[in-house]
């Protein structure tokens, strides 16, 4: 008889121990409807706290430049640019921090396990050292409140937030033939447009062409960002005249036009192909079973993209609920799998300085070929076994549980006891028998950690 | 856009090759009887780099006006028909004037029109035209090479680095390394953690060659710094070149130029440098000299300028090649021009070769293959004419 508890704990969690009354389907759905108790206990940042760093730093990059000759000024000045540098990423590595102890802590882990989906799925990265606080406001604004909100919220909420305006280079895209276009002989920008049809909604196979890209992003023009105010729409940027996407016509005045086409990207059919295929392959097989696929799908077109529903459909097949662990655990999630069965709480990541936290945490992340926040595209993270699983990467995760643990811990935990906490009925009798053999502690609680039952869910 | 080639973020490893954004992979296959002498490096440059920005047409009528921003920049004169190389290459001057760096330009893969980096890396990896779906061939075209040769001893290749170089996966063995693991485990422990794996395969075998590539102690830590990747990864690689290695691969990142690519494009430029100098003076004089580096990019970018003084994704894009088995001091390739006609879909430089043509030329040369190999087993479709005169 399978465990569903420690199915559920593996597939849709952060491992065991269980989260209390996370077993079945109706208890992780109704973990997802209540409120979002992590983001209280663990707050990070969203736009409004980044802001007045940006303004700063512009004020002292303008500061240096009007200083000229005078050398005092303009080293004050450079002073209050690394100042604000320093200010962003703060709330970044707070953040990082908080995304951690979250994951940790959470009673209703699916929904850590969704927001880390979909903050997969929209993935921005920092791209010059006033971007570090960006990606987790995104998360903060645009995922977590959208969770169980038709896909088109969430879309529409990604779409305008300054991280994304930013990060695909909205913020540079003027129509040509707009008025600010026309002053500064400037023009458009074509990478959000072609991102959010490649890979936010219809997927890279579907068929649309150069021109809807083309026409997309006409469309958006507009939409950019001021450090004064956050998300701006600006009708001095817009390309004049109305813009044919997948051969529906966008025309009228404002923002309008631009959620309208959003809004139908996110109930197309190739769109729910794309997504109900993505959430299946991240949550439950490299290779899932093609009915399971049909059925999320179905329910997209159904619900019209309604996420709360679409998870429920995913969560109420059997083949999401097979005993076999099909996925490899990406690097976060073995960390975070580890620091929980080891007893570590988010306090005590939240408590670490910012030197620990990087040695500890973040730096091992990277060397297991995850670093944090910076996938290597806007496409995100791979989600094959064998992207993860690799002499180097396995060499990492063992380096961090040889190393790690003893420095995180007052005493590393008993290893036989660690097996039965972390593995559950998945402890293999070879696993046992290996850690009863070890000469020491802590090559048993690294053995644990780098089994393939550990590292699989 | 700067993609993945920006130093940021929060990681506080300077030096380790695991933590550089721009440095993903190394690949090295050991030599055979059949490679001989010669040395193959492959270099995927990720993010569609500017072939117009790196050896400018100076001498074409429409090239001015089409980049005013970019155009107006002082580069360097070749001495070959106005063209000039882009300036943060200046160090490179030497070897094109002693023929050991030249370029093909307006070459490209067969991938077309909806200039994805990833897709159009993909097929640049596998070496598929565009007869066949993306994705259909899984294996790339360097990993084919090695299938076609005999003996080569396909235990002994293996990658270092970060991700999957898909250029070299498929079933001649590839293995991914970053020098900066040691796995501190007692003899027991190694032993004792095989056996853990045991029953896994894809564990399995990670962990076997996680801990045969800690057992010898051949990872050489280079210097730190921030340009620690650059020398780490090069000594890395020509240590094994001068020994018994043949082939390398190796990817480099931050070509993806949208905006402020008059300064943007610098920094990739710097590293390329870097790793041709460096890689030159690793090897000394009699190894560089069987040596054939080639710098491939997924596409080139489009012929004007675009609204943020950067440019956008192209078609037509530009290789590089340096090593004293090149025959350089030449651009290669003929030349579409620039003018209104003559642009791809009137926006990109319209590509005259195939970019695949390119590396079944120096395949040919450097070791021996025939074309019926190299059309059907390497290059699966490829009619692999109009490349030449690139290698010695």
């Amino acid at each position: 008889m399978p465990d569903l508890a420690e199915i559920a704990a593996f597939r849709f969690a952060y491992g065991l121990p269980a989260a209390p009354g996370q077993a079945e389907a109706g208890a992780l759905l109704a973990g997802l409807r209540g409120p979002d108790l992590m983001a209280q206990a663990w707050p990070a940042h969203g736009t409004a706290e980044i802001l007045p760093h940006l303004r700063d730093f512009k004020a002292a990059r303008e500061a240096r430049k009007a200083a000229g000759e005078d050398a005092k000024a303009a080293k004050a000045a450079t002073k209050a640019e690394r100042r604000a540098v320093k200010a962003t990423k703060a709330l970044g590595l707070t953040a990082a921090q908080a995304g951690f102890a979250r994951a940790i802590d959470s009673e209703t882990p699916l929904r850590e396990r969704l927001v880390a989906f979909w903050a997969d799925h929209f993935t921005v990265t920092p791209r010059n050292r006033t971007q570090n606080a960006w990606p987790s406001a995104l998360v903060e604004e645009a995922i977590r409140p959208t969770l169980t909100a038709p896909f088109a919220t969430m879309l529409q909420a990604v779409v305008l937030h300054p991280a994304m305006l930013i990060y695909l280079d909205q913020v540079n895209s003027l129509g040509p033939n707009s008025r600010r276009g026309e002053k500064r002989g400037k023009g458009l920008n074509e990478n959000l447009a072609r991102e959010i049809l490649e890979l936010h909604t219809l997927g890279v196979g579907a068929a649309y062409t150069q021109d809807d890209v083309r026409e997309m992003a006409e469309l958006l023009t507009g939409l950019t960002f001021v450090p004064e105010r956050g998300y701006a729409f600006d009708a001095a940027r817009v390309e004049p005249g109305d813009d044919q996407v997948l051969g529906v016509t966008y025309g009228g005045e404002g923002v309008a036009p631009i959620l309208r086409a959003l809004t139908d990207l996110a109930v197309r059919p190739e769109t729910a192909r794309h997504l109900a295929g993505k959430l299946a392959v991240h949550f439950v097989s490299d290779a899932p079973d093609p009915a399971l696929v049909a059925v999320v799908e179905a329910e997209w077109l159904r619900t019209g993209g309604d996420l709360a529903a679409v998870v429920a459909a995913l969560l109420s097949q059997p083949a999401a609920w097979a005993q076999e662990a099909q996925k490899a655990r990406q690097p976060f999630d073995f960390m975070v799998a580890a620091l929980r069965a080891l007893g570590v709480t988010g306090a005590q990541v939240m408590a670490l300085p910012e030197q620990d936290f990087l040695a500890l945490v973040l730096d091992p992340l990277a060397g297991m070929g995850q670093p944090w926040q910076m996938a290597p595209g806007p496409d995100g993270w791979k989600e094959e076994a064998e992207a993860w699983i690799t002499p180097q990467g396995m060499a990492a995760r063992i380096d961090w549980a040889l190393a790690v643990p003893e420095k995180l811990m007052a005493t590393l935990p008993e290893a036989r006891g660690l097996v039965a906490r972390a593995l559950g009925s998945r402890a293999e009798a070879g696993l046992v028998w290996a850690v009863g053999a070890s000469e020491s502690q802590r090559e048993a609680v690294g053995l644990v950690l780098a089994s393939p039952a550990f590292n699989r869910r | 856009m700067d993609r993945r080639g920006f130093l940021r973020g929060f990681g506080s490893i300077a030096c380790s090759a695991a933590a550089h954004p721009f440095l993903s992979t190394v690949t090295l296959a050991q030599g055979a009887p059949a490679l001989g002498e010669n040395r193959l490096i492959v270099v995927i440059l990720r993010g569609a780099m500017d072939g117009l920005d790196v050896v400018q047409p100076r001498f074409d009528p429409a090239y001015a006006g089409l980049r005013p921003g970019l155009a107006a920049s002082p580069a360097l004169a070749l001495g070959a028909g106005d063209w000039q190389m882009h300036g943060a290459l200046e160090g490179l001057l030497p070897l094109w004037q002693a023929g050991e760096l030249g370029f093909v330009h307006a070459t490209s893969t067969p991938y077309r029109d909806k200039r994805s980096h990833f897709d159009g890396q993909d097929m640049l990896e596998a070496g598929t035209g565009a007869d066949v779906p993306l994705g259909a061939v899984r294996d790339g075209w360097l990993n084919r090479m090695m299938q076609a040769l005999p003996g080569v001893r396909a235990e002994t290749a293996y990658a270092v680095g970060r991700d999957e170089l898909k250029i070299l996966s498929g079933v001649a063995e590839v293995r991914n390394w970053a020098p900066d693991q040691e796995l501190a485990l007692s003899a027991q422990g190694r032993l004792l953690l095989e056996h853990v794996a045991h029953d896994d395969p894809l564990f399995r075998d990670a962990v076997a060659e996680a801990l045969a590539l800690t057992q010898g102690g051949m990872m050489g830590m280079a210097e730190g710094g921030e340009a620690g990747g650059v020398a780490q990864l090069v000594d890395f690689v020509a240590g094994h070149l001068a020994g018994e290695t043949r082939i390398a691969a190796f990817s480099l990142t931050g070509w993806d130029t949208h905006k402020g690519q008059g300064n943007a494009l610098r920094r990739p430029l710097s590293r390329l440098q870097e790793v041709i100098l460096r890689m030159k003076a690793q090897l000394g004089p009699q190894v560089w000299g069987r040596t054939a580096l080639l710098a491939m990019t997924e596409f080139g970018r489009t012929a004007r300028e675009n609204g943020s003084a950067g440019t956008d994704h192209g078609t037509g894009g530009l290789m590089v090649a340096a090593g004293g088995a090149v025959k350089g001091g030449q651009v290669l390739g003929p030349w579409p021009g620039l003018g209104e006609g003559a642009l791809y879909e009137g926006r990109d430089l319209m590509p005259t070769s195939d970019a695949r043509a390119w590396a079944a030329h120096a395949m040919a040369q450097l070791y021996g293959l025939d074309r019926a190999v190299l059309e059907q087993a390497v290059f699966p479709g490829l009619r692999a004419e109009g490349a030449g005169g690139l290698i010695l």
